[in-house]
């Protein structure tokens, strides 16, 4: 908090949360959302204290426990309160439902699996009548689409009617810049979205809304082919309400346009090039983004044509420049706008190097190694430019000293190391290599760092090789060997370096030419063997070359070399040996170490391999005869450099020049041009007139000023083309790649917190270890629950498969939606639509006959085989609807596999497949409603109830303003909402049109729960139909049994025994004759109906628990003999035990 | 996403700090630190974003800020939000300080830190914008106020909190907190917005 740490106070925090008082609840919770993370380990023990908040009747409550929970939900909060958070999405109040829309997003990204399950809803809210509901579902839709842009395309129509019916600028802005995300996917989107935006632009007057439209028209013609002629009015708007908000003297503004321009600019480059004068003016604006956004601008504006005159713009600015930051990246930009694309613009290479040269008159600038890099691969690549680029590199090395100056703070020396290269390496091109090698030998050049002076080390040889070699061959013995002393007087210098590189290097080059030297009196011609150390070409080479080299088939490169030495060989032995020989690998640079013959050998070898190597690329026929005659230079075009340019005085701005020179020749090629075409207009008249005379240059027009080849860099054969920009793996929006177009199945669902709770809050023994419990926690799932969590997970499925048919329909009607537009696109469709309109046809007479399926026995299971192979008779001859029934049969053939676990998790090991179950009692019934209903006992509250009841409309009328009441006994109260009456209902939260079942949950409170309680009850309602609206009453009787009041709980077999031994029980047992089901069915009933767990099972007998909510223990053993079955009963209250046995004994009767 | 929002003064001491992911402590601070370096370097009259790709970790994130008399309101977002419109949203936050404090200063969003925080939580809950009306944020943050004083507020402290707060493990407590300006020159009461 502040910046200090107080995770030390974690605890206290949780202590302050759970206070009763609003107060401190609402410190507690931003203490706790400044300093909870995920590592917070005390962070488990809020759950249940944030889903009471939750589920608080205060608002404010549940309001600060939202917020709270948005700044450290947990993937593990986050699954067991997702759904008490969907709950509260369709909370009455709208300042809890923005807030429970606006959580649901952290939950997504936490826990990915509950996206598909609370999708509809979300849905819904998008149409929720409160605009700041709305805004908030606008705002995680658009968050979730941002990332996974495909799985929403089918909202489009809903999002394109919110756009034009919505006035809040919030919620536009962020459905247009969704609909910026979607357009790339769906062309034909982009062209509906068009003329409303267009609308949009001209209407609204607020700038942020105008600058997402423009935005969002530049992504929509960026995926439209860009060859539609009538777009081309939408990109001149655009440009002209950009040029509006460069023009205004808000900086945000014009900031703003800058960077919509650069985006218009990657697809249509010809319009934005029209305001270069704009852009160039805002060079100068004395803010700093500003400049580096006009920049980025310049960019890709450049062409063949303009290119000189931005960067000589650009280096003026370099001059003004005050800072070293801007000046940098200025610097940065010249380098890139130059070399972009392969040095695609560059017309006069002459020119570039002048510029890098005039570069290297910066001062303090970090990206000396930049114009280094420029350097070096203008030079190598660009072979027509080597004689020029030698010339002016010596001249760098004769003017070293003031490059520099101040070695410490300077990065430019660095450019050194290339002028160094340069020179040695393109030796052949220098005219005065005698002066280049003095200058290389200068007492100064000790002072550089040490990489520089091993690179001058190196090259000086290759200088003095080709010196060597002139020398020779003109006959000048005596200038040979006065060479030769000079190096021998100035190298020692080097030998002495401190840094080990250069002193290996100059101590090798020493004796070597000591060698010539002794040679050299003996009047032995050396130079065709010094010369030869420096035979052959060097390539450029990719710099991703060595990544794609492929892995040659066979090679492992995983498998070990050598089998690794067993862990009982003595440490000391064995690492050694293996890394040692790879460490001593001799790199490039320990050349010299090697002896001269063996070198000479080893080249030899090389150049046999490479010309027997039919996949090395020879640059030229023979590359080591150049060094002999020279014999390239005639082939490359050299050009004529005019002698206005001062090529030798430093210090003077030399590109300038150029410009004025590419001027002139673009000129004259233009005259000379004009007379063609001119000649030809004469023979064409009357044919193309105007449109010659309309053709202005254009880029294709100028021809460079030599014909440059530029050699691509080397790959290595067959490497694959791929890119290895992947994305990151770890992305944590990559989980949210979820298709929310598919229906629910009915494994999907959010984790009810029921079961979670019951194992753990009320665990039957304190002393039971704590721990195992909680890891055996997930693995132990009673069936029980599960089943009745099933139940409502089907009926919530039901109501589901209605929105999942509508949206299937959607699906369908996007397309319809967009093919509205003109012309039909023939681009991909989002879903594959004979599957879609199959589906749909299919879907209505599967769904209601498995609805009634479902009605009439509430329980799939086995049944599921059954009536897929039921339904597969009756619909064999439609293929379509066969193929999906198979679907479903094996949806359903998954689900009885499930229950077969679970069985055995239960400690039922029989595969014999149980019968239905429902938990749902029938409630009451007339010829409008039948209710059915289930009573569940509540964790939080030791004496509350939840009362879960199922209004089914068996009429053909709608129903509406349903209110539920009941007479609340003395024990037995229904729970109000604050401020009603106790004779007041209960208003049902929803309305039924005809054939349609839903879920209202009630809650009693309750005193003693040792006792069978019924309430009688009255739901009154509204009969609407054609004729008129009735109002209507149907009475029912709630029976709360004991076995309602039951939580079933696990419970080990220690425990148990502990339990029983503890001796304050009190016991009772029952004995029902006549029971023909098998045991494992009578247990699962038991199990089912009255809450009951199985602690163990041995052959005929075994021993159940179960709890009730007000924690008292209830132990049964259930022993079945020949016909009968006796249970004896354990439990702390003796009442409760007999009526819950007396209940027993009626459920087993029936059996 | 707004992933982060910090309030500083003139001299860089943090007024208010809410981040929206986690980061260390050590994190937060250097994000404070360079923000505010690269905050005040920019007068008054260039514009309001930033690029701050090195601070979060990504090419995405724009730092979008507005000064206010002594102090610097700095709001971290991605891509997703636009930039005018975090602008207003700033602005409507300030007015709705200076609604709720009456004359905002400084020194009040130093000895009401909290309340500083609950209006925020009415305006951006968990990096995402819940409210931009005005009106509709200072109603929920006086409603709430309101239900506080009805509690008897702060001074209702039942005694075992009190005596937790004094129980609390001092070793651990980082002793030498650092006021920095406990002392600070009352900065100039004009409202700032």
């Amino acid at each position: 908090m502040l910046g200090y740490d107080i995770s030390w106070a974690a605890f206290n925090i949780i202590e302050v949360m759970s206070a009763s008082k609003f107060t401190f609840k609402r410190i507690g919770y931003l203490a706790a959302s400044q300093c909870f993370h995920e590592g917070t380990d005390v962070i488990m023990l809020t759950t249940n204290q944030i889903r009471k908040d939750l589920s608080s009747p205060n608002q404010y409550d549940t309001g600060v426990a939202l917020t709270g929970l948005s700044c450290f939900v947990t993937p593990d909060l986050a699954r067991d309160l997702a759904n008490d958070i969907m709950t509260l999405m369709s909370h009455t109040k709208p300042y809890i439902r923005k807030k429970a829309v606006l959580i649901m997003y952290k939950v997504f990204l936490k826990y990915p699996e509950s996206l598909r399950p609370a999708f509809p809803r979300l849905k819904e809210k998008l149409e929720d009548p409160d605009p700041g509901v709305q805004s908030a579902a606008v705002n995680v839709i658009c968050e979730l689409a941002r990332r996974n842009p495909k799985n929403y395309l089918s909202l489009a129509p809903l999002f394109f009617k919110l756009m034009t019916s919505s006035t809040n600028n919030w919620v536009l802005i962020k459905i247009i810049k969704l609909f910026g995300a979607l357009t790339p996917l769906e062309p034909r989107l982009g062209k509906k979205l068009i003329e409303p935006l267009t609308n949009l632009i001209h209407s609204t007057s607020a700038m942020s809304l105008l600058y997402e439209c423009v935005n969002t028209v530049i992504a929509v013609l960026i995926s439209l082919s860009s060859g539609m002629p009538n777009h081309s009015a939408s990109i001149q708007l655009c440009v002209q309400k950009l040029r509006i908000l460069i023009e205004d003297s808000d900086q945000n503004l014009k900031y703003l346009g800058l960077l919509a321009m650069s985006k218009i600019l990657k697809t249509h480059p010809k319009s934005v090039q029209s305001h270069k004068d704009l852009i160039l003016q805002c060079l100068d604006d004395k803010d700093e983004s500003i400049r580096l956004r006009a920049l980025d601008l310049l960019y890709g504006m450049v062409s063949k044509k303009n290119l000189m005159e931005i960067v000589k713009k650009l280096m003026i600015h370099v001059d003004k420049a005050e800072g070293t930051t801007y000046r940098d990246e200025l610097l940065t930009k010249i380098i890139d706008i130059c070399s972009q694309s392969n040095y695609q613009y560059i017309t006069n290479f002459e020119w570039y190097i002048s510029i890098l040269v005039e570069l290297t008159r910066l001062e303090g600038t970090r990206h000396g190694h930049l114009i280094a890099a420029q350097m070096l691969d203008v030079a190598i690549r660009v072979k027509a430019i080597r004689k020029f680029a030698v010339s002016q590199m010596a001249m760098l090395l004769d003017n070293a000293h003031l490059i520099a100056s101040n070695t410490q703070r300077n990065g430019i020396c660095e450019v050194l190391y290339a002028a160094a290269w340069i020179c040695g390496e393109f030796s052949e091109h220098l005219e005065e290599a005698n002066q280049t090698l003095e200058a290389m030998l200068r007492p100064k050049v000790t002072t550089l760092p040490g990489h520089i002076q091993a690179v001058y080390v190196q090259n000086m040889v290759k200088l003095y090789a080709s010196i060597l070699q002139q020398k020779e061959q003109s006959g000048e013995k005596e200038a040979a060997q006065e060479i030769t002393q000079l190096m021998i007087e100035r190298l020692p210098q080097f030998v002495q370096s401190a840094d080990l590189e250069v002193q290996e290097r100059a101590s090798c080059i020493l004796q070597l030419i000591k060698y010539i030297q002794k040679l050299q009196i003996k009047e032995v011609p050396v130079a065709e063997e010094v010369i030869a150390l420096f035979a052959g070409e060097l390539n450029p080479v990719a710099p991703k070359a060595q990544k794609k080299v492929p892995v040659p088939e066979g090679l492992d490169l995983d498998a070990w070399i050598n089998e690794p030495p067993s862990d009982s060989e003595s440490e000391d032995e064995k690492p050694k040996t293996i890394f040692h020989d790879e460490e001593q690998r001799p790199s490039r640079h320990k050349q010299p170490e090697i002896d001269e013959e063996e070198l000479a050998r080893r080249r030899e070898a090389r150049k046999q391999e490479q010309a027997n190597n039919p996949f090395y690329i020879k640059s030229s026929p023979s590359p080591q005869k150049r060094y002999q005659d020279t014999p390239g230079v005639e082939h490359i075009p050299v050009v004529q450099i005019d002698l206005s340019v001062p090529l030798k005085v430093p210090g003077m701005p030399m590109s300038d020049q150029y410009v004025k020179l590419e001027e002139e020749r673009r000129h004259k090629q233009k005259l000379e041009k004009d007379k063609k075409k001119k000649k030809q207009k004469k023979e064409k008249r009357g044919k193309h007139h105007r449109h010659n005379s309309l053709h202005t240059e254009s880029e294709e027009d100028i021809a460079p000023a030599h014909h440059v080849d530029i050699i691509t860099e080397e790959m290595p054969e067959n490497a694959l083309p791929s890119d290895e920009d992947d994305k990151d793996p770890n992305d944590p929006y990559k989980a949210l790649d979820i298709d929310l177009d598919k229906p629910l199945a009915d494994s999907e669902k959010l984790p009810v917190q029921r079961h979670r709770n019951a194992e753990n809050l009320k665990s039957p023994d304190s002393e039971a270890p704590l721990a195992e419990k909680k890891s055996k926690k997930p693995k132990k799932k009673e069936k029980k629950h599960k089943e009745k969590e099933r139940d409502k997970g089907k009926k919530k499925e039901k109501e589901k498969k209605v929105v999942e048919e509508e949206e299937e329909k959607k699906g369908e009607d996007l397309d319809f939606w967009l093919s509205t537009a003109p012309p039909p696109a023939s681009t991909s469709q989002p879903q594959s639509e004979p599957e879609v309109s199959a589906a749909v046809v299919a879907e209505p007479e599967g769904v209601k006959k498995e609805e009634r399926e479902e009605r009439e026995e509430e329980e799939e299971e086995d049944e599921g085989k059954k009536s897929s192979k039921h339904k597969k008779k009756k619909h064999k001859k439609e293929k379509e609807e066969k193929s999906k029934d198979k679907k479903k049969s094996k949806k359903k053939h998954h689900h009885s596999e499930e229950e077969a676990t679970e069985s055995v998790q239960n400690g039922t090991l029989d595969d014999e497949p149980l019968p239905p179950m429902s938990s749902y009692r029938l409630l009451a019934e007339n010829p409008y409603i039948k209710m059915t209903y289930d009573i569940q006992g509540n964790l939080q509250n030791d004496s509350q109830v939840t009362v879960s009841v199922i209004f089914e409309n068996k009429s053909t009328s709608f129903l509406k303003s349903m209110e539920l009441n009941v007479l609340d006994s003395l024990n037995t109260k229904m729970l109000r909402p604050e401020g009603s009456s106790v004779h007041d209902g209960i208003p049902v939260p929803f309305q039924l049109p005809p054939g349609i079942s839903n879920e209202a949950q009630f809650v009693f409170t309750l005193q003693s729960i040792v006792m069978a309680q019924k309430l009688k009850g009255t739901l009154s309602f509204i009969v609407k139909n054609d004729e008129g609206s009735t109002h209507e009453k149907l009475d029912f009787k709630l029976h709360f049994s004991c076995a309602s009041y039951l939580i079933t709980t696990p419970c080990y077999s220690d425990a148990f025994a502990k339990l029983l031994e503890s001796g304050d029980l009190h016991m009772s047992s029952i004995k029902v004759d006549g029971i023909s089901i098998s045991f494992q069915h009578l247990l699962a009933k038991i199990c089912f109906h009255h809450h009951f767990s199985v602690v163990e099972r041995v052959d005929s007998c075994a021993s159940m628990y179960s709890r009730s909510i007000q924690g008292h223990h209830v132990c049964l053993l259930v022993k079945k003999g020949e016909n009968s079955v006796s249970v004896d009963g354990k439990c702390s209250d003796s009442t409760l035990l007999s009526n819950l046995l007396d209940e027993m004994k009626e459920t087993l009767s029936m059996c | 996403m707004i992933s982060a929002i910090l309030v500083f003064n003139n001299h860089g001491k943090p007024r208010l700090v809410r981040f929206y992911q986690r980061l260390a402590e050590e994190v937060q601070q250097q994000i404070i630190r360079e923000t505010f370096h690269l905050v005040l370097k920019r007068d008054d009259h260039i514009c309001n974003f930033l690029e701050c790709s090195s601070l979060f970790g990504g090419p995405d994130y724009k730092l979008i800020y507005r000064h206010y008399a002594t102090l610097y309101f700095v709001f971290c977002v991605d891509s997703s939000e636009s930039e005018l419109g975090i602008l207003d949203l700033i602005q409507v936050f300030v007015e709705t300080l200076d609604k709720c404090f009456e004359n905002v200063c400084e020194l009040d969003l130093i000895f009401h830190m909290d309340k500083v925080h609950y209006i925020l939580q009415e305006v951006v809950i968990g990096g995402m914008v819940l409210e931009t009306n005005m009106n509709e944020i200072v109603a929920q943050a006086e409603a709430q106020s309101k239900l506080e004083k009805t509690e008897g507020g702060l001074s209702a402290a039942p005694s075992r909190a009190v005596s937790a707060v004094k129980n609390i493990n001092l070793p651990e407590i980082p002793r030498n907190i650092n006021i920095g300006d406990i002392n600070i020159k009352v900065p100039n009461r004009s409202q700032f917005v």
